[in-house]
């Protein structure tokens, strides 16, 4: 048994190929057989992973999901933002020039409302649970964007490490919220062509939440979504801590 | 051969992404702004301009293809490595902002897209 351990954690990433492999194959099967392809198998692995992940961070109560369960390491590599930025940025391949210009400016659009929206969101709720002051309002609202602009944020206005946590709790809930609710709610909101993605990954900006959601929804949208998402980050960095935060500070 | 299609992908990769460093580092903010965006035009252009010259034989764009296949298993490896407990155990503002800040953009889609259809006729 220790010698069957010390392969698997010595070849860490081959053994994440043969996990994330088998993964698939149960949900493929679970959504054919089961299901009868009314959920996607890439949503049934999706939702598999996330349980994965759950289990891992009780067990070991770790940051990283399954990756420190030792023998699951390599999923840390094979999930991790290295392979994610890579296989996104492969999915640019099959995607159409035509198609980015037609939805040029309305993608920019997408992507400051959906910073400042998510802000204000997340700033009004904060409020609502009794953070009135500047410095966890704009923090909290920063996370509401993603768990990136949380902390970020947060470092930047000297937010105490306490709202920083939940600031980046609040991008995580949000993250796998994207990735549970873009497939279901795709048909209703007419989240069916290139120019509709791109605008919800302006919208939405959580690139792990919206790459994951499309991917469930339908794989040709994936790198539409994607291209916008990558600067919704990045944006919200630059307005959080700056325009944003002297707004708020005026209010409050 | 499948590794210059490979070699290509990791070039606009790189690129694309000290890109996206340098745009951050202009703008003082600690984040990578786009960076993943910048590689995909690069990528795509690059991609287009090979074509055009017959430069890109199948066994080169395999090695593209091949990546851009094994993204919905990366997508899966990297949901495993999720803090989902932390998400949950965040406390009741977390899961309230996380879920209003999901359920409310989402809902605006329709809008913009009306939007940018009027605009385009």
């Amino acid at each position: 048994m220790s010698l069957m351990n010390e392969i698997l954690i010595k070849n860490g990433l081959v053994f994440a190929f043969l996990v994330t492999g088998l993964i698939m194959l149960g949900s493929w099967w679970l959504s054919e057989k089961v299901f009868r392809k009314k959920i996607p198998g890439s949503a049934i692995a999706i939702i598999s992973g996330l349980l994965l992940a759950y289990v891992g961070g009780r067990v070991t109560g770790g940051l990283r999901g399954i990756a420190d369960v030792p023998i699951f390491t390599g999923m840390g590599l094979l999930g991790g933002a290295m392979f994610r930025d890579f296989a996104i940025v492969s999915t640019a391949y099959g995607a159409d020039m035509r198609e980015i210009k037609s939805t040029g400016w309305v993608g920019v659009l997408s992507l400051v409302m959906g910073v400042v929206l998510s802000f204000v969101i997340g700033g009004v709720i904060a409020l609502a649970f009794g953070y009135n002051h500047p410095k966890d309002i704009t923090t909290i609202g920063a996370g509401a964007c993603t768990f990136i602009v949380g902390p970020v944020t947060g470092a930047a206005v000297g937010a105490s490490s306490d709202i920083i946590a939940i600031s980046i709790a609040a991008g995580v809930v949000k993250s796998i919220f994207v990735t549970i609710i873009t497939p279901i709610a795709a048909r209703f909101i007419g989240l069916d062509n290139p120019q509709a993605a791109m605008i919800y990954g302006g919208l939405m900006g959580t690139t792990s939440g919206v790459a994951a959601g499309l991917a469930a929804t339908d794989p040709k949208l994936v790198p539409y979504g994607a291209l916008t998402a990558t600067f919704y980050t990045g944006l919200g960095c630059l307005l959080c801590p700056s325009l944003l935060y002297l707004i708020v500070s005026y209010f409050f | 051969m499948t590794i210059y299609g490979v070699a290509i992908l990791a070039a606009c990769f790189l690129i694309g992404q000290l890109a996206g460093e340098a745009l951050g580092h202009v703008l003082a903010i600690d984040a990578n702004v786009g960076g993943v965006g910048f590689s995909m035009f690069l990528l795509i252009v690059v991609n287009q301009w090979l074509n055009k010259r017959n430069l890109m034989p199948k066994d080169s764009q395999l090695g593209i293809s091949f990546w851009s296949n094994m993204y919905i298993p990366v997508i899966v490896a990297m949901s495993s490595i999720q803090n989902v407990s932390a998400a949950l155990s965040g406390g009741a503002v977390a899961i309230a902002a996380g879920t209003f800040v999901t359920i409310i953009p989402l809902l605006m889609l329709p809008l913009i897209s009306k939007l940018a259809n009027k605009r385009k006729v």
